[in-house]
């Protein structure tokens, strides 16, 4: 792994923006300007961009309901995303999908899921056509640690791995499915390890926080899938700061575990690598912090200032012709 | 268009259908539970293995979520797969990925996207297969804004619908009677024989009373409608051929016309299609010119018996038809 400076401030670009816009939509949430559900993936940028760093940029995603961080690395445009989230017409969706339905097929992501373990069976299917194709592109399933135990992850990893198709099934495990202890609910250890009954490799991101840790293992994931020998599974270990979605008062974690999460901060994390290393001044990744901001805030105003969707337009895109 | 036809049975039409759409274009592909090297659960893939190898015709574990997950998956990046369900029963494990991925994605995602896949149904009772393998569900789906439900009557219907189903950009659920599969009648040869979805077909001109029906009914219908032809009472048969969309149009129409109707079809009467049919026609201008109340004859509302008595009893058959014929006809 040899990242050029280049690459390294792209990915801290990215966290920084993926950071931002949640910490903006959680406080438009509060101002009761966001009209649905939201799932904030505050703690998660080095588990979601390192990831996404290792694959090119053609390469497809499929996402869940958290994955905000999942489109901005994927490289959506913010204003279009912020308006969807917002519901106005000017939306990734038309105002019509919203935050748990965040696609963008442009930049290969075939879409944010509502339905814990729908993008297994999906990912599964757009890598087939990778393969019937042999396009040399690899598609990357993004889930939680719950969603590993819907028949569906199960199913999807079985045919995925006789069918031997490129895809990495990522599991971003933050300990909980709402409320839920994942150790609560799965007699293993380790979410990865579930890796050995379909006969593929499973890779163990211990610490998810660390981009580059991230990076590292995924460019191995990538490499075993891209050269043809089959699915893999890989897990990484982070945190969410927030609830699980806007209405939840968190009353199964205790403070002292979110506060002992939050000092392990992903962002500062790789802030601290980068000025160690020499590759950024502090004063330049401040200045990547305010530009960030300022984007986000363009969004808003962009957001703001959009159209609400027409009557009309709820009765368009039914059907392709 | 060549008007070449061969006596073939449903069985054939289907394999005809699927295997000219797969010369036709290379990113159709079957797929489903023993689709290769058996042919298929009810033979509607037999030979096709040898043809397109196994590349094309794609065995599946035993997974019915991720083999429509697959599916669907398939479908948004550029491949049109058939998926063939087999027992239409079994479809109850795919129904997440269809009602919730494949019916929405286009819309949720605001107009991006298409999922043209194509899942084959072998719907129905007739073969002693008992409650948890006669089900015809096509009223779930019609409920469902964003699929479309196709259900033929006819070996040419099948075979002109299938083409039109693979063919067409959305998510398409294709019913299949498997007490039809062998049955025959001319199916046209041409390789661009296509039946448009939504446009439905009288296969009986009559004047007194309408009969719509569609899908396994429909040889019923027809048989019935010719009987009492006899006895002077002149009926017509509408067959819709494809639920959603629905050639209203074809259907109101004749019920101008006529004054009366009558309509069958072989899932349970409650909550079943051609209910919707009846209030469409009650809340539209069709419904000045009724003479008499509007008639369903429908399964009964139990499920399907594996006695071959029991299990014939329970279905409208010809003599039910008739009868409810002459009831409407005030001809007793
Ligand atoms: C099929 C289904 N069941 C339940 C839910 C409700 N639900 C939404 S998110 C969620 C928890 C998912 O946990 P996990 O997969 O670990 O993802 P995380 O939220 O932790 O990122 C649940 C139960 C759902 N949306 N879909």
């Amino acid at each position: 792994m040899k990242l050029s400076k280049n690459r390294l401030l792209n990915m801290y670009e990215l966290m920084l923006d993926a950071r931002n816009f949640d910490l903006k939509v959680n406080q438009l949430v509060k101002r009761g300007m966001v009209p649905g559900m939201t799932h904030l993936s505050v703690g998660e940028e080095a588990a979601n961009i390192g990831a996404l760093a290792a694959l090119n940029p053609d390469d497809i995603i499929t996402s869940n309901h958290r994955g905000h961080a999942q489109v901005i690395g994927k490289g959506i445009d913010l204003n279009g995303m912020m308006a969807e989230i917002m519901g106005k017409a000017t939306g990734t969706c038309k105002g019509k999908g919203g935050s748990m339905h965040i696609a963008d097929l442009e930049n290969g992501n075939l879409g944010a899921n509502g339905i814990v373990g729908g993008g297994h069976g999906i990912a599964v299917g757009a890598a087939y056509t990778q393969k019937v194709k042999n396009t040399g592109k690899i598609v990357v399933c993004f889930f939680g640690d719950g969603a590993t135990n819907e028949g569906s992850f199960h199913e999807a990893l079985n045919l995925a791995s006789v069918w031997k198709v490129p895809v990495i099934f990522y599991s971003i495990n933050n300990g909980y499915g709402i409320s839920t202890s994942i150790n609560k609910v799965m007699n293993i250890e380790h979410i990865y390890e579930r890796a050995g009954s379909y006969g593929i490799p499973g890779y163990f991101i211990e610490d998810g926080n660390d981009v580059l840790a991230v990076y590292e293992t995924f460019e191995k994931a990538v490499k075993y899938v891209r050269e043809g020998k089959g699915p893999v599974l890989v897990e990484s270990i982070t945190y969410r700061w927030f609830g699980h979605s806007s209405s939840d008062p968190g009353k199964y974690r205790t403070k002292e575990e979110v506060d002992e999460w939050k000092k392990k901060d992903p962002n500062i994390k790789f802030k601290n690598y980068l000025i160690e290393n020499k590759i950024a001044t502090e004063e330049e990744l401040e200045k990547m912090d305010e530009i960030s901001k300022k984007k986000i805030e363009e969004s808003v105003e962009f957001a703001k200032n959009s159209p609400e969707p027409t009557i009309e337009s709820a009765y368009e895109d039914i059907f392709a012709d | 268009m060549s008007d070449k036809t061969k006596l073939m049975n449903v069985k054939e039409a289907i394999i005809a259908a699927m295997s000219e759409e797969m010369r036709r274009d290379e990113n159709v592909f079957l797929m489903g539970e023993d689709v290769g090297i058996f042919g298929g659960d009810f033979g509607t893939s037999v030979g096709m293995l040898e043809e397109f190898g196994p590349e094309r015709i794609r065995d599946t574990p035993i997974s019915e979520s991720a083999i429509s997950g697959t599916a669907i998956g398939a479908a948004m990046t550029g491949l049109r797969p058939i998926v063939d369900v087999t027992f239409m029963d079994f479809i109850v494990y795919m129904m997440d990925n269809i009602v919730n991925q494949a019916a929405k994605t286009r819309y949720m995602f605001g107009g991006k996207g298409q999922v043209p896949v194509t899942f084959r149904c072998a719907a129905g009772s007739g073969v002693g297969s008992a409650a948890q393998h006669s089900q015809s569900l096509e009223s779930w789906f019609c409920h469902i804004p964003g699929l479309k439900v196709v259900a033929p009557g006819t070996p040419a219907d099948v075979k002109g619908l299938l083409k039109a189903s693979i063919r067409d950009n959305n998510p398409v659920i294709f019913l299949e009677y498997k007490a039809q599969y062998n049955m025959k009648g001319e199916v046209p040869l041409d390789p661009d024989f296509i039946i448009p979805l939504g446009k439905g077909e009288i296969k009986k001109e009559g004047s007194d009373i309408t009969i719509v029906t569609y899908g396994r009914m429909l040889e019923r219908v027809m048989k019935a409608a010719e009987e009492v032809e006899k006895d002077g009472i002149s009926v017509e048969v509408v067959d819709p051929r494809t639920l959603i969309p629905l050639d209203k149009e074809l259907i109101l129409n004749s019920v101008k016309k006529t004054g009366r109707v009558i309509l069958v079809n072989d899932a349970h009467k409650t909550n079943g299609f051609i209910g919707e049919i009846s209030a469409m026609i009650s809340e539209s201008d069709a419904f000045d010119f009724l003479d008499s109340p509007i008639v369903r004859l429908a399964a009964e509302d139990v499920p399907v018996p594996y006695n071959h008595t029991l299990e014939t009893a329970l279905l409208p058959n010809v003599e039910k038809i008739k009868n409810t014929i002459y009831k409407v006809m005030n001809k007793q």
